[in-house]
């Protein structure tokens, strides 16, 4: 199939938003793949980042806040021949999508998450999201977490999850790496992407992920799950940055090789007589 | 005809050992109708079967019973009300119960002196068969086709025990059943789910809901079904979205609570305009309620379940047959119209068994369209506004079209839009589908005398139940009709009108509390209901109900 240029269009984003350069970023990492825009589907559930799969010339999914990802794993599964991308953001996946969250890296289908993380409610217009730093109890801001703060990284590592990484939006070299090394990861991905906003995180801004990030080195070495552990639970003055953790286990696909074989289930008939030898089995 | 409760505690083998006499019932030429009353609980209390058997096509359970049998005294302090004056209770020596009609017959030391006491329910069968007159053979059959072979013998020489220990009470002439399957309502729908090419069903383990499951989780891979048990019925029904939207017959199964939590994903399917079949098996509620028992009250629910307005299409599963017809016809009218379809059935159908014509998957509806011609270069619109109001469906990476579905309100192409006069044109759009169902619905069946005085009016499982309650009132003196629904919504209103203007009463009768099919009825027809029948102690409307109903209100009204 002829490769087609993937092209963005107008957003409705802020100014500034973090979400920019990710969205430049992706558009850059998806065309310098060998993948036409017909193969690839955007998925995202709701909210600000939740957006980009609309700016985007790909297939698209607009689904249900916190929804992105059971139904980006049942298309990958009926369709294995699609690159599944998901883009959301720190609410729709930790918060309204938590559950799922956890469940999907258990499953571990072959697509990609990448999460837009302001550690705010942007779109609702400045709430905590479960990323938000603590409050500190001497000077409550609008945007910090009387609960504690959600560790998406050391949660992702913990539950079995094979490429678990960071990025800032910041720095698009780097997270143009990490996009390409989690699309090509087989199974899960989880790419966190600090971003900005402008709006409303008057804490964690631009020149403050910034001055802290740090890309890992290369003797850093990302198949050591308990240092991997220990690598995600660093997020203060020094923000680590890249892949934490990566590993290979079966995907969901693998594990059935009874089910799936080169030919998309989409792809497979229905055999009558299967069906109607079934029925008679109950005669 | 003859009814035979077999009953005990959760633990006690008892759906081993009915699962087994039915198979011997249908090879020794009966047909069957059985239900399955147990409570909510791995071992303990009390749990029967009742297995109603003759040599007519049988469609609902009777409350009258021609034997007991019981493995324990619970058992007969439950039912000894319901059997006949004529009828026996077979037990074990070892209980203790005081009536003129108990056969206490050393069922265990039988077992024992074989060499293995597991073998009591088998010589307990070879009792009621002889009870029944009918011969071995068909019995010794059904063992060697079902047990491990290493078990056989064993078995066998059980069953010839208890056949000696009785002499014949009853006879019945066999028929033929050997076109005849036997299955329960739940595998009914999923066979044909199977046979209208499904693709994907994800579901949260729910009871009544969960053994559609178990028959997917059996057979999904011979069937190239993926099968995902999801965390939640959130999960459940936005995967089956997804693999949808990917070009994969999707179905999920769920009971009241987990279609409570589906609700919202169930508009995401209205807007988006993607195929989907949810099925609800129902059981009593709200919440909890009763979960092994049933109910017909999510009708209401169902309806206008989901924020905003959307169309969507409901059909009450009335029997095992409709159960896999009507379950093809729902893949055929989600994928032709691009909206959910609701199978409504209940725990009565899912967990009884009956036996019935083969099913044939030559006679299911299906709907394969042409497909569109996209000028080439022209960008697919998902939503595009067309002269019949179904815009052309397509799905990813199968074409050079890009497909993009979205659960805000969108333009022609699936681009979010605050465009006041777009959004009157999507909801046009999709409402206009109510109108198109209209040509694709059916009636509801009518039954009975053709001009009759008194009409019932019933949806879903209790059809079976009103038609033989008909034909006994008509027996009597020939006044009753009855109009049982299969589609419930959009509300087939035809037959209804043209029976509403020549009875003299119509009586609803339904399994819930407060009456939501007479409502739906004066809402859609304008058509009020004189009298009901309703039940809602979470077990099935018998004839016997019905008949005690129209009985009551011809002395007390």
């Amino acid at each position: 199939m002829k490769k087609a240029e993937f092209t963005t269009s107008e957003t409705a984003w802020c100014p500034g938003c973090g979400n920019f350069s990710i969205l430049e970023t992706l558009t850059g990492v998806l065309n310098e793949m060998e993948t036409p825009p017909s193969q690839i589907v955007l998925v995202g559930g709701i909210g600000q980042a939740a957006k980009t799969n609309q700016y985007i010339s790909a297939n698209g999914f607009s689904g249900l806040h916190g929804r992105a990802l059971p139904a980006a794993a049942a298309i990958k599964i009926v369709n294995d021949d699609l690159t599944v991308i998901v883009n959301t953001g720190d609410g729709d996946s930790y918060g309204e999508g938590g559950n799922h969250f956890i469940h999907n890296i258990r499953r571990n289908v072959d697509i990609t998450h990448f999460v837009h993380d302001n550690q705010i409610y942007g779109l609702t217009k400045g709430q905590p999201s479960p990323t938000s730093d603590p409050c500190d109890l001497d000077h409550i801001t609008d945007a910090c977490n009387m609960s504690a703060s959600f560790n998406p990284l050391l949660i992702a590592i913990a539950t079995g999850a094979t490429f678990v990484a960071r990025a800032f939006s910041g720095d698009q070299e780097h997270l143009a790496k990490i996009m390409h090394a989690a699309i090509n990861h087989k199974g899960y991905a989880l790419v966190d992407i600090l971003q900005p906003c402008v709006s409303f995180n008057k804490k964690n801004t631009f020149a403050y992920y910034k001055k802290r990030v740090k890309p890992l080195d290369d003797t850093y070495d990302p198949t050591n799950k308990l240092a991997a552990m220990e690598k995600a639970m660093e997020f203060g003055d020094t923000i680590p940055i890249g892949i934490l953790y990566q590993n290979q286990l079966l995907t969901y696909k693998e594990k059935r090789p009874e089910l799936f074989d080169a030919k998309p289930l989409i792809d497979k008939q229905v055999q009558l007589e299967d069906v109607q030898a079934l029925i008679k089995s109950y005669l | 005809m003859y009814n035979l409760l077999l009953g005990g505690a959760a633990g006690d083998g008892i759906e081993t050992m009915s699962a087994l006499l039915e198979k011997i019932l249908k090879q020794s030429g009966c047909h069957l109708f059985t239900i399955r009353d147990f409570m909510s609980r791995v071992r303990g209390g009390h749990n029967f079967t009742q297995i109603r058997f003759g040599n007519t096509p049988l469609a609902a359970h009777r409350d009258t019973l021609d034997g007991l049998f019981a493995i324990d005294e619970t058992t007969y302090k439950e039912h000894c009300h319901q059997l006949s004056s004529n009828g026996f209770i077979l037990c074990d020596d070892s209980l203790i119960i005081d009536d003129d009609r108990v056969m206490r017959l050393p069922l265990k030391e039988a077992a024992k002196k074989i060499g293995n006491p597991k073998v009591v329910s088998s010589v307990a069968i070879g009792s009621l068969l002889k009870l029944f007159d009918f011969s071995l053979t068909p019995a010794a059959d059904i063992f060697k086709t079902n047990l491990r072979a290493d078990l056989v013998a064993v078995n066998l020489s059980a069953l010839e025990k208890g056949y000696n220990l009785v002499k014949p009470r009853f006879n019945l002439d066999p028929v033929q059943t050997s076109d005849q399957i036997l299955l329960s309502g739940n595998t009914a729908i999923g066979l044909g789910a199977l046979a209208s090419g499904l693709k994907f069903y994800s579901a949260y383990p729910m009871s009544p809901s969960t053994t559609l499951l178990d028959f997917f989780n059996a057979h999904g891979n011979k069937m190239n079904v993926a099968v995902e048990q999801a965390e939640d019925e959130i999960a459940a029904i936005n995967m089956a979205i997804g693999a949808s939207y990917a070009g994969a017959p999707a179905m999920t199964g769920t009971s009241g609570g987990g279609f409570s939590l589906m609700v919202e994903a169930l508009g995401f399917t209205g807007i988006a305009e993607i195929p989907l079949v949810v099925v609800d098996v129902q059981r009593p509620g709200p919440a909890t309620g009763f979960p092994t028992r049933t109910e017909q009250s999510d009708l209401n629910f169902v309806i206008s379940a989901s924020q905003g307005e959307f169309p969507r299409m409901v059909i009450a599963l009335r029997d095992h047959a409709d159960c896999f017809y009507q379950t093809a016809r729902s893949f055929a009218l989600a994928k032709k119209y691009q909206l959910p379809v609701i199978l409504l059935s209940d725990q009565y159908l899912a967990d009884s068994t009956t036996t019935l014509p083969i099913l044939n998957t030559n006679d299911i509806v299906t709907y394969s369209p042409e497909p569109d011609a996209l000028p080439e270069k022209e960008r697919y619109r998902r939503y595009a506004l067309t002269a019949s109001g179904i815009s052309p469906l397509r799905i990813p990476g199968k074409t050079e079209a890009l497909v993009r579905v979205d659960s805000d309100e969108h333009d022609e192409f699936g681009q979010i839009t605050e465009s006041a006069s777009l959004r009157n044109q999507m909801v046009e759009k999709r409402m206009h589908k109510l109108d198109l169902l209209k040509d694709e619905l059916i009636e509801p069946e009518f039954y009975g005398y053709e001009h009759c005085q008194s009409l019932l009016l019933g949806f879903g499982s209790t059809s079976g139940a009103i038609k033989e309650a008909v034909d006994i009132l008509n027996a009597d003196v020939e006044n009753y009709g009855a109009l049982l629904f299969g589609d419930i919504y959009p509300l087939p209103i035809n037959q209804l009108k043209y029976y509403a203007a020549q009875v003299v009463e119509i009586i609803n009768v339904e399994q819930n509390a407060t009456g939501q099919l007479a409502a739906l009825i004066r809402q859609e027809a304008l058509i009020c209901c004189n009298n009901s029948i309703l039940k809602y102690d979470g077990r099935q409307l018998s004839v016997d109900d019905i008949l005690s109903g129209i009985k009551n209100m011809k002395g007390g009204f």
